[in-house]
Order: structure tokens, then C-alpha cells, then sequence
């Protein structure tokens, strides 16, 4: 099968410290791949270098073969990377309809068109409220981001990442704080999500990363330390030694 | 190109921040009112539209693209002296001596706006003052072409359309600035709700989302500072032509300091803030220095910390309810 985004030895330091290290990491067309590792392990570090957030020290960011190691976080979404926040990170002040009208417009190279009204373009339209039925998010369209539930705006959050329509799609703790009674949406949203996005999961809940994911990589001070199915990983004694032993609070 | 119905409800909610407001018409039937209605107050009225084009302009750079600026009055500046110098030396024609302001406050907008693209709104602020001095300075050495501080005049500016001759009453000079305003207004409306002014307003709420979803913010503050630095240039351009004269401190810190405290008075980010807070920023010094000449900054200091501290809404609400406490209120 063919690694629709693979690294090729990334490393990254941060003065002396070693927050990745030497990352060699394949993820498959139509993936369900979490990656998983204790508080400090350099998973955020990880994926700020894959988004571009962060330049690498050493290494190099394949995205379905190409090299994209030097390009502008923004360029990479418009190669097909995008990406979840941990912490949400939505325009407070636009309405869902309006982020994920946003993201669309951008992917359709709207962002050159200063003299049509925001919306004047059936295809945008069309498409934004079909990723709003999607994410469940109709009955809140057009309520401002800042004052919708918790889980709504987790659930934005998804859909305006794959408004861009990735290929590869990164989902960073996306049931972090959200409230039980809203998980199931959320969960199932996730679970939905087409095979022709790839996805990776970062995540600390160990429900949610055995109940979606497909392989499981498990990263420990900043390298990979073990790689498999979900029923290798969660057999292997060492990453129950060094993970799962210890994060069941988490 | 019917759609179907969610979609069609979709579209209008989509549209929905363009569309415009009854207030909106009143506010543009009182400022042409005022053509007719104020024809002896029209020298202090043209000044309120050529301020207000200025910080309207303040306002796509400060209220849609969030960058913070002390040296606006460059651009003004610049366009000032590119209409004085279109009509000295090319033509006297006045539209011709507005795209040559525009087009050299864009210029520098543009060459300046890469210099903001970095650092925080501190580095913004002493680099977009650091490059207004650095104009303001050269504009003063330059005197074989600007005049120095003896002022640029020998103007002669030609009738508006090749028709209305400017006359010392005003009456032409409000007309051409107020028209000038309107359509740059118009112009600029229809680009804060288009999906490029929509992605500026996003990237200024949170950069690091727009980036996320693919969209390029520097080039898009680049565009919107250009785009706002030719509109500072008409708007020295028109004080240029309306005046048939430029002195140096069309480049000078207090009118990058004047045009801020007229958006904090009227409001960032809807348009209109900017007019507003010219219209009232021209009268009040207009009153004020008239009174008391040499007490103009106090009043205006004074007016700046109490609208900071007690917030312009909530100063809106208490002189509310004041003036309901008056005789004669209901």
C-alpha cells in the first residue's frame, strides 16, 4: 500500500532537549492510525512539525510522495493536511456556517474574490451545508461559535478541517472535555468519516483510540517505540510497562 | 440557479452581514443632506470627509485586519504631496491627481506592509511610526520638491469632471470629497463581505485557525494594508486638492495618533466607526479650539481615558440614561 504522508527520520531539538527523535513514520492510504504516548512524549511536537508549525532540525515530510518539509502551514492544507486542535481554535465571532463556508471557499480559490458577497456561489453553499448535516450541526448554523455547547464547537472543529477536503486528516484529542452526554455525536461523527481521508488520531483515551483505530504507534521521549495492529499494541507487555500502566487517569 | 431549500436558507444566512441596514441609508441621507441643508458650514464639512476617507481607511487596517499602526499619516502623507505634484507639474485634472495619491500611498503601503508581517503589535507600532518619521523627514529635506516647511503650494487644480470649478466657500470641494467617500466607502463594504474580506476578518479573530484551513495570511494582510494605503493616499490627495496646499504635517505623528483616537471614538471593524468618530473628532476640535485654543488636547485627553475606561457602549448607556433624567425628557 501506498503512505499517503510518511517522515523520513525527523528530528526536531529544542536547545538540548530532544523533542522528536529521528520519527520514521508511514501513514497508509485510508488509514486509521492512532498515535499515542505518555504526557511529554513529543506528540504535539510531532504534529507541529507534520502541520508546519514548527521547521525540523533534521528529516524530511513526504504528502502522497512529495516533499513538503519546507512549505508554509497553509500551503500544506492546500496540499491536502489539515488538521483538529487540542483546544479549539474557531472564529469566535462567525457563525458555523460561516467557518465552514470559510474553509470551502478558501479550498475553491475564493480567497482572490473581493467583489462577490460571501455565499453568492451555489457550490460553496451546497457543500458547506452538506459537511454541517455531516457533523450534525444544522439546528446551530447560524448561532455565533463563542456561545454554542462545548461538543458542538468539538464537532466544528472536525468539520472545518475537513471542509478542506484533506487527504490526511489529523484529529488531535478531539473528545478532549467533552461532556458525556455529547460524546456519542462525536464519536460517531469520527467513526463516519469517508476511507478516502486518512486519518491519525492523537489522543490519550484509550476507549476511543481502541475503538477507531486500525494500527497503533506509540511514541516515547520523542521516538517511536512500538508500531502494530491495536490488539499488538495493546498485547505488548513494554507499552503497558510504559504507557498503559501508568495513563489510565489520563 | 435555484437551490434547494435548506441550501436557499443557507445562501441568505451566508449573506446575510452584507446586507444593509435602514441606519446605514439614514447615515448617508443626512451626510448628502448636509449639501444642501449646511452650505455655509461646508469648509468644516469637507475636512470631516476627507478625515473621514483617512480613517475609514484606518479602519480596513486596524478593525478587519487587526494591525495596529502609528504611522498612518505616511500614506496620507505621501498621496498628499503625489496630487500636489500630479497637478504642478502633469495636470490639473483632479481624478487623475487622486489615482496618482492612490496610487503612490499604495506603493508604500505596499512596500511598508512586509515590514509588519512579523513580530507583535508593539514591533507593528514603532515600525509603521519608525517609517512614517523617516517620510516625514525626507519630505522636510526634499524642500526643492515639496516646498519643506515653507509647504507645497502653486497648485492649480483644475474643475472636477472638467465642469465645477473648486470655489473658497466649499461648496465644490465638500461635493467632490463626499462623492469620493461614498463610492470608496461602497467599494470597501463590498470587500469586507466578500469571501477575500471574510478570510481577513477570520485570520484577525485567529491566525493560526486561518492558516489551518488553507488560508495564506501574510499575502492576505499584504492586500488588505495596500488596499487600505491607497485609500489613505486619496484621502491626502483630496485634502491636497480641496486646499491647493500641502504642509509637512500631513506627515506628521499627530495626525497618525489623530486618525487612531477617531476609530477608538467611533468604533473598529463595522465601516463606519471611522466616519462617525472623523465627523465627531473634527467638530469637537472645531468647538473646542474655538473656546479654549490652547486646551484642545486637554478636552480630547480627557474625552480618550474616560471612553477607554468606562467602554463605549456602556458611556453610550449611562448618557442615556442621563438625558432621560433631563427636564422635557420623557
Amino acid at each position: 500500500m501506498a503512505a499517503v504522508l510518511e517522515t523520513i527520520g525527523l528530528t526536531r531539538h529544542f536547545g538540548g532537549l530532544v523533542a522528536t527523535n529521528a520519527v520514521s513514520f508511514r501513514l497508509e492510504q485510508g488509514a486509521r492510525h492512532a498515535l499515542i504516548g505518555p504526557n511529554g512524549a513529543g506528540k504535539t511536537t510531532f504534529i507541529n512539525l507534520l502541520t508546519g508549525v514548527l521547521s525540523p532540525s533534521e528529516g524530511k515530510i513526504l504528502l502522497e510522495g512529495a516533499d513538503v518539509t519546507t512549505l508554509q502551514p497553509d500551503a500544506r492544507v492546500r496540499r491536502g493536511l489539515a488538521r483538529t486542535f487540542q483546544i479549539n481554535q474557531l472564529f469566535a465571532g462567525l457563525t458555523p456556517l460561516e467557518t465552514i463556508g470559510l474553509a470551502v471557499s478558501e479550498r475553491l480559490g475564493g480567497g482572490a474574490d473581493w467583489w462577490r458577497r460571501f455565499g453568492a456561489r451555489p457550490a460553496l453553499v451546497t457543500e458547506a451545508i452538506g459537511i454541517a448535516e455531516r457533523f450534525r450541526l444544522t439546528d446551530v448554523l447560524d448561532r455565533k461559535t463563542a456561545e454554542l455547547p462545548y461538543g458542538k464547537q468539538r464537532l466544528l472543529e472536525i468539520a472545518v478541517a475537513f471542509a478542506c477536503r484533506p487527504r490526511v486528516l489529523l484529529l488531535d484529542e478531539p473528545a478532549a472535555g467533552v461532556p458525556e452526554a455529547e460524546r456519542h455525536d462525536l464519536l460517531a461523527t469520527v467513526a463516519a468519516l469517508p476511507r478516502d481521508v486518512s486519518v491519525l488520531l492523537i489522543e490519550h483515551d484509550m476507549d476511543l483510540v481502541f475503538s477507531f483505530a486500525e494500527r497503533i504507534s506509540v511514541l516515547v521521549q520523542g521516538a517511536l517505540f512500538r508500531e502494530g495492529t491495536a490488539a499488538e499494541v495493546a498485547a505488548d507487555p513494554a507499552v503497558r510497562a510504559v504507557y498503559l500502566g501508568e495513563g489510565d487517569d489520563a | 440557479m435555484s437551490l434547494p431549500e435548506p441550501a436557499a436558507d443557507a445562501a441568505r444566512l451566508l449573506g446575510r452581514r452584507a446586507r444593509i441596514r435602514p441606519a446605514e441609508w439614514l447615515f448617508w441621507a443626512l451626510a448628502f443632506a448636509a449639501l444642501f441643508l449646511l452650505p455655509e458650514r461646508h469648509l468644516i464639512l469637507n475636512s470631516i470627509a476627507v478625515q473621514a476617507l483617512f480613517a475609514l481607511s484606518y479602519d480596513l487596517v486596524l478593525g478587519f485586519a487587526g494591525i495596529v499602526s502609528l504611522g498612518h499619516a505616511a500614506f496620507f502623507g505621501v498621496g498628499a504631496y503625489a496630487a500636489g505634484l500630479m497637478t504642478k507639474f502633469v495636470t490639473g485634472d483632479p481624478l487623475l491627481g487622486l489615482a496618482a495619491a492612490g496610487l503612490a500611498g499604495g506603493v508604500v503601503g505596499f512596500a511598508s506592509s512586509f515590514l509588519l508581517l512579523r513580530g507583535s503589535d508593539l514591533t507593528r507600532l514603532m515600525v509603521s511610526l519608525g517609517v512614517a518619521l523617516i517620510l516625514a523627514e525626507i519630505a522636510n529635506k526634499a524642500a526643492w520638491l515639496t516646498g519643506g516647511t515653507d509647504g507645497f503650494s502653486g497648485m492649480a487644480v483644475g474643475p472636477v469632471l472638467g465642469r465645477y470649478a473648486f470655489d473658497i466657500f466649499g461648496h465644490v470641494a465638500f461635493a467632490y470629497s463626499l462623492c469620493v467617500l461614498f463610492v470608496l466607502f461602497v467599494l470597501a463594504r463590498i470587500v469586507v463581505h466578500s469571501p477575500f474580506g471574510l478570510s481577513v476578518t477570520a485570520l484577525h479573530h485567529n491566525p493560526l485557525r486561518a492558516r489551518a484551513v488553507g488560508v495564506p495570511v501574510n499575502r492576505r494582510l499584504v492586500a488588505m494594508y495596500t488596499f487600505a494605503a491607497i485609500y489613505a493616499g486619496i484621502a491626502g490627495g483630496l485634502l491636497a486638492q480641496t486646499t491647493q496646499f500641502v504642509s509637512l504635517d500631513v506627515l506628521d505623528f499627530n495626525r497618525s495618533a489623530d486618525v487612531l483616537l477617531m476609530l477608538v471614538i467611533g468604533g473598529t471593524g463595522y465601516l463606519y466607526g471611522g466616519m462617525i468618530g472623523a465627523a465627531l473628532f473634527v467638530l469637537a476640535q472645531d468647538q473646542l479650539a474655538s473656546l479654549t485654543p490652547q486646551y484642545w488636547h486637554f478636552w480630547i485627553g480627557l474625552a480618550l481615558v474616560v471612553l477607554t475606561l468606562v467602554g463605549r457602549e456602556r458611556f453610550a448607556k449611562r448618557l442615556g440614561a442621563f438625558a432621560r433624567l433631563l427636564p422635557g425628557a420623557r
